[in-house]
């Protein structure tokens, strides 16, 4: 189980959680759900080990590997859409998880594609890297909606625990995922 | 076509200014102290077929080069410096900030009196370019995209791969835009140390030995010379950034 109890997180002009206790499972899908500027962007932050906790505890990640795709696409500008995957795999398996993407030209630099493309770049890459965990920050933005059932078909089940921000509940049931609302969780 | 309009365009230019200059010599009609453009061209002509000319050319473009490699080569290494270790930057940015304050004749007047009279020109190239390129490689450095940073870490970049897929790319464009203003600086700057110094077996020694014996058309071609050179090595390192750009694709 991951556990994060009594956790507070700051940045110096903004308390986004001051007292979070929240539980996850080790495996399965887990969607978060929450208004705008809840802190789902930063929960995943905390989760990937990128964002130190102020106070309370987090146990239950470690040693694992995890894999993020962050809510930018954070793609290298000046390599080709298969490089940018390979660097976190190898050559195989970038193509593998390109076509999985519908990505057909993998040569395209990020600036020739769409921004849909370029998400699925980055969709891929982070799938490519594989690991314990999967942290997804806002998956399918941008993409279609047969498009997104179709990847999330891939996506599902590729992890043994699998944790995206989503927007609607829609989104967490392509990818089966049960509900966690940060917005509704029981203070102790 | 579009390169063909260019090179016109660029040859009626430089056609106009030549009419400029030898109308000016013309009008002033004093050819040993004002050469126009033909004397200049027979003067220039008459000097590539000697020896001595090439050697010259040739040290002094070997002496220009060393300085402007070892400080091309120092100034990265200074700059990788002050962006990972934290108190270098403390510690040499005076240093840095000194070299920039300091008239080139001043270090000129100074290292004459300490090295080897060829190797001043080697020495002042190497100090004019040297904070040119360490701050700009710094600044680029210092400017690397934070979220790729982030990025790179999240999915367990080695270090050489940070520095091949992410440091390097980002830096480059600042970077060649530096080299490209420091070989200019590097010329000329070697060249004036050569001039001072007399540098033997030099452009420098020549265009100073030109100006000593009033041999004015000798020191127009000798000009001549280190224009030509200047831009045939920044048309070098030009053809030289255009090949590198796309090559990770």
């Amino acid at each position: 189980m991951i556990r994060l109890s009594h956790v507070r997180v700051q940045y110096p002009d903004k308390t986004v959680f001051d007292d979070l206790s929240l539980t996850l499972p080790d495996s399965g899908a887990v969607a978060l759900m929450a208004p705008s500027g809840y802190g789902k962007t930063t929960l995943l932050r905390v989760l990937a080990g990128l964002k130190p906790i102020d106070a309370g505890e987090l146990s239950g990640l470690e040693n694992k590997k995890i894999s993020f795709l962050f809510q930018e696409d954070r793609l290298l500008p000046w390599v080709s859409a298969q490089k940018n995957v390979e660097l976190v795999s190898d050559a195989n398996t970038a193509k593998h998880w390109l076509n999985q993407m519908e990505i057909p030209d993998g040569n395209q630099l990020p600036r020739e594609m769409s921004g849909g493309m370029q998400r699925r770049v980055a969709l891929a890459r982070a799938m490519a890297f594989g690991g314990d965990v999967l942290l997804l920050d806002e998956p399918f933005k941008g993409l279609d909606e047969a498009l997104r059932a179709r990847i999330a078909g891939r996506i599902k089940g590729k992890f043994p625990l699998i944790l995206l921000s989503v927007h609607d509940a829609q989104e967490a049931e392509l990818m089966g995922a049960r509900i966690v609302r940060l917005d509704e969780l029981p203070s102790d | 076509m579009k390169q063909m309009k260019l090179f016109l365009r660029r040859a009626l230019v430089g056609a106009f200014w030549i009419g400029v200059w030898w109308a000016i010599a013309f009008f002033v009609g004093l050819p040993k102290l004002l050469p126009g453009p033909k004397e200049t061209a027979l003067a220039f002509a008459r000097l590539c077929q000697t020896a001595e000319f090439w050697r010259s050319v040739g040290f002094t473009l070997l002496r220009v080069a060393l300085g402007y490699g070892f400080a091309v080569a120092a100034g990265v290494l200074l700059a990788a410096g002050c962006h990972w270790i934290r108190g270098v930057e403390t510690l040499l940015s005076p240093l840095r900030t000194v070299i920039r304050a300091t008239p080139v004749s001043s270090f000129i007047l100074l290292v004459w009196l300490w090295l080897k009279r060829a190797h001043v020109p080697v020495f002042i190239s190497f100090l004019m370019v040297l904070p040119i390129i360490w701050t700009a490689a710094q600044e680029a450095l210092d400017a690397v995209d934070g979220d790729l940073r982030e990025m790179a870490r999240m999915y367990r970049f080695s270090r050489w791969k940070k520095i091949r897929y992410l440091y390097i790319p980002s830096v480059r464009p600042a970077f060649m835009a530096a080299c490209m203003t420091g070989l200019g600086f590097a010329w000329k700057s070697g060249i004036a140390a050569e001039v001072i110094a007399l540098t033997p077996d030099s452009v420098g020694k020549h265009l100073s030995d030109a100006k000593n014996y009033l041999e004015y058309p000798d020191l127009f071609a000798w000009t001549l010379t280190v224009i030509l050179l200047s831009m045939a090595l920044e048309a070098g390192l030009k053809a030289l950034a255009r090949k590198r750009k796309g090559v990770d694709k």
